[in-house]
């Protein structure tokens, strides 16, 4: 029943795209400033149907229909009501028809916030979109349905992957899929502006908010998946450089350099082409990542969703909307001209835009290098945290440099001297940073300069907040900047202060570490209505500062799909978390222990979610202006 | 005619990068355990963890049915799956057990088949995993069933458990 309901929407959303698409190119050609009311009304037709669809799937995993191939693979009867609603998305059919639901969403969100655009401009955007959305509807129809039937029917079901068994991971994809699906809309604009010849200013002003919207869900998408990694995988840190991590800053990287020069566009009327291009090249990166992760071709954690005959789909996808949209670029381009005076705003927003390249293409280079190597050549390699620490590190530097100074600038010509004020403050950060090495010790070249230069740009933004006090517009920068100024000041530290050890303990027997004591006091099993857990009391005294702190890591056993996961026990304090995870060793009391103290754990994701805080408030102003 | 070389050149990138992309998914065969079955499995020669003997794709061509089973000490599934090892160790004489052992320490593995009986015919390192790599393996444990033709019969992804163990016999009788 849920099935049928399920497949007759999406064909819905087929005929409706392909009747969207056939009105609107008749309406391009109709001379007057109105889109035609059915236009409209197709559109908000298209978008129940989708909404529709999707809450269809919804109940079949609520009310655990297990006729539903999808739901009997990725779900049972005695799956938590959150983690029934979760697994939705938690698998590839499910998520791919989530991306459709967000394509359809922002196509008509679009179409209606953007009245006082131009609507040859607007009716090519809304054509192109539908073009996507009839690409990911054919896939999803030939090759991930996720209405599809199985009989005779089971009476119970697989199970959902119980890594994903997270609050975290319940709701990493869809802000993710906001963030990179959300790029979607700019592209078909981006083409929108070329072929209208609706540029400029004006063009700045019709895709900004949602450049902002994406940037926030990315920025947030990208943060919770990190946790999750930290938290459930056990991998304890905060970046690992694996390939699907990689593939999820790509698209990160163009739309933060995007979400700086639509600004240029904005006041100055210039970098149009420039725009352009990032608008393009943020989904067709976003796109490429789904490709990269989808399609097995890269080897992670993300394997549960791959197949290569998606991948082979997505690739087709990928060809053609690359060919398209560089054959309109080569036709329509505009060249700009553009002659900055140095000491200008848009100067420095320039050269911010070139360091977001640089650091997207080393990463691309970094993840596509051993793709490239295996196919060519047959030779297996990975490129690891080493590269990227040698690449990016002496990058960051003038980067954050110029993120302190580049603010201060006036857009045109500034006249002010900043060098004063730059030695002051650098001053200043030196002083702090003889307090750090006198805190903590000594520690290396590069995590020194990072962290003056991290401070440097901490102080500027503190100096910001005291003259910005009448200026709201100058608030979500402030904000943003100096959330990117904590996050790199927190890893600089936490890179070089992390204490990370592992050891064999059995019940009962102590292990003495630099200042900490570990007592393995006790285990004991317990049974959840999923799972079986295997829970282990640890008692971490800090002879140092006499404190003490329990921790209880735990191995569960789920029986659907029966599989084993480590959870580990994480204190998280203020200044550092404690971090113990335990894993059996086969026919022996012995467990292995892994015990880590990373100092301000806490503060990388605080400063990660103030980033994103950063474009919620841009948002919210915007909203009040309007 | 004007050439615009910025043209070709990004032209060009794009086509060898999706070609790149193509070959890869092509070569991904390795990574999709639903393809494997039907094909006759890659050449390898790994050494015996006992004694260096050298166990090739030839040795398993004495086999009516060999049973490759990649697993690791530090693994812990694959203690899970070890009862139904040693059930097809003990009663079927028809089927051979190939034991990969993948990124481990000799000690280790020693110990581990000390303590939970030693199931298989024949137990080979593959310390740095390239061969089970060949052999399409992305997780551990993992298991292949072939034939006397190395053809693969049946693939098993993560631990094998009672239904398994039963298609396995049921594929051997």
């Amino acid at each position: 029943m849920l099935s049928n309901i399920g497949s007759t929407l999406i064909f819905c959303i087929l005929s409706l795209s392909i009747l969207i698409i056939y009105n609107s190119y008749v309406d391009i050609k109709i001379k007057n400033q109105l889109i035609k009311k059915s236009i409209y009304n197709l559109s908000l037709l298209q978008t129940t149907a989708t909404v529709m669809s999707f809450f269809t799937l919804v109940a079949g995993f609520i009310f655990s229909d297990f006729s539903i191939v999808n739901v009997y693979e990725n779900s049972h009867s005695d799956k938590p009501l959150f983690y029934k609603v979760a697994g939705t998305w938690g698998n590839h059919e499910g998520s791919l028809l989530l991306w459709i639901n967000i394509l359809v969403l922002f196509s008509y969100l679009f179409l209606i916030y953007n009245l006082k655009h131009n609507k040859k401009f607007r009716l090519y955007t809304l054509i192109f979109q539908n073009f996507l959305i009839i690409g990911f509807v054919i896939f999803l129809l030939l090759n991930s349905n996720p209405f599809s039937l199985i009989y005779p029917v089971p009476s119970e079901g697989l199970g959902l992957n119980p890594i994903l068994q997270d609050p975290a991971l319940a709701i990493h994809p869809p802000l993710l899929y906001v963030g990179f699906v959300g790029c979607s809309i700019y592209f078909s604009a981006a083409i929108g502006s070329m072929l209208s010849e609706y540029n400029g200013k004006r063009f700045a002003l019709s895709i900004k908010p949602w450049v902002q919207i994406s940037w926030v869900f990315q920025t947030l998408g990208i943060t919770v998946g990190s946790i999750w990694a930290y938290y459930e995988l056990g991998w304890g840190g905060f970046w690992f450089w694996d390939p699907v991590e990689n593939a999820s800053l790509l698209p990160w990287f163009a739309i933060s350099a995007l979400m700086h020069s639509v600004m240029v566009l904005e006041k100055r009327n210039t970098l149009y082409e420039w725009v352009i291009i990032l608008c393009l090249l943020t989904f067709i990166l976003s796109v490429m990542g789904t490709f990269l992760v989808r399609s097995g071709i890269l080897n992670s954690v993300h394997t549960f969703a791959s197949d290569p005959s998606r991948g082979l789909y997505i690739l087709i996808f990928l060809s053609l909307m690359i060919f398209t949209s560089l054959i309109i670029f080569f036709k329509k381009r505009k060249k700009d001209e553009y002659n900055f005076n140095p000491n200008s705003k848009e100067t420095f927003i320039l050269a911010n835009n070139w360091f977001m390249i640089f650091f997207l293409v080393t990463v691309l280079i970094g993840t596509l290098y051993p793709i490239f190597l295996d196919v060519l050549t047959n030779i297996k390699v990975s490129v690891g945290p080493p590269f990227y620490n040698i690449v990016i590190i002496p990058f960051v530097i003038p980067f954050l440099l110029l993120m302190a100074i580049g603010p201060q600038i006036s857009w045109i010509n500034s006249k002010k001297n900043y060098l004063l004020k730059t030695i002051y403050i650098l001053g200043g950060a030196l002083v702090i940073n003889l307090f750090l090495f006198y805190f903590f010790g000594s520690y290396g070249f590069y995590s020194n300069l990072i962290l003056i230069i991290a401070t440097f740009l901490i102080l500027h933004l503190i100096i910001d907040v005291k003259k910005s006090l009448k200026k709201k517009f100058e608030y979500p920068r402030i904000v943003s900047h100096l959330g990117f100024g904590f996050l790199v000041f927190f890893i600089g530290i936490n890179y070089q202060h992390s204490v990370e050890t592992d050891f064999n303990l059995r019940v009962g027997e102590t292990q003495k570490l630099n200042n900490y004591e570990i007592f393995f006091e006790n285990i004991k099993i317990e049974k959840n209505k999923n799972y079986k857990s295997v829970i282990g009391d640890f008692k971490i005294i800090d002879l140092k500062k006499n404190y003490v702190q329990y921790l209880s890591p735990e191995i569960r056993i789920y029986a659907k799909p029966e599989t084993l996961t480590y959870e580990a026990a994480i204190k998280s304090r203020i200044n550092s978390d404690l971090y113990l995870t335990m894993s059996n060793i086969s026919r022996s009391d012995f467990y292995n222990i892994k015990f880590q103290n990373k100092p301000f754990m806490i503060w990388i994701w605080i400063s990660a979610l103030m980033i994103a805080l950063g474009g919620v408030l841009q948002l919210m102003l915007k909203k009040n202006e309007n | 005619m004007k050439i615009n070389f910025s043209k070709i050149i990004i032209f060009s990138f794009v086509v060898f990068l999706i070609s790149v992309f193509w070959m890869g998914l092509k070569n991904n065969n390795n990574y999709n355990t639903k393809n494997l079955t039907g094909s006759e499995i890659s050449s390898f020669k790994l050494p015996s963890i006992y004694n260096g003997d050298i166990i090739s794709d030839e040795t398993l061509k004495q086999n009516q049915f060999t049973l490759i089973n990649f697993f690791a000490s530090w693994c812990a599934p694959c203690r899970l799956e070890h009862k139904y090892l040693i059930k097809l160790a003990n009663h079927n004489k028809d089927i051979k057990i190939l034991g990969i052992n993948f990124k481990d320490k000799k000690k280790n593995v020693i110990n581990f088949l000390n303590e939970l009986d030693d199931p298989y015919d024949y137990v080979v390192e593959d310390q740095d995993g390239k061969t089970s790599i060949l052999f399409g393996i992305y997780g551990i444990p993992e298991t292949i069933l072939i034939n006397k033709e190395l053809i693969i019969i049946k693939k098993i992804v993560g631990p094998i458990d009672k239904k398994q163990f039963e298609e396995i016999l049921n594929f051997i009788q």
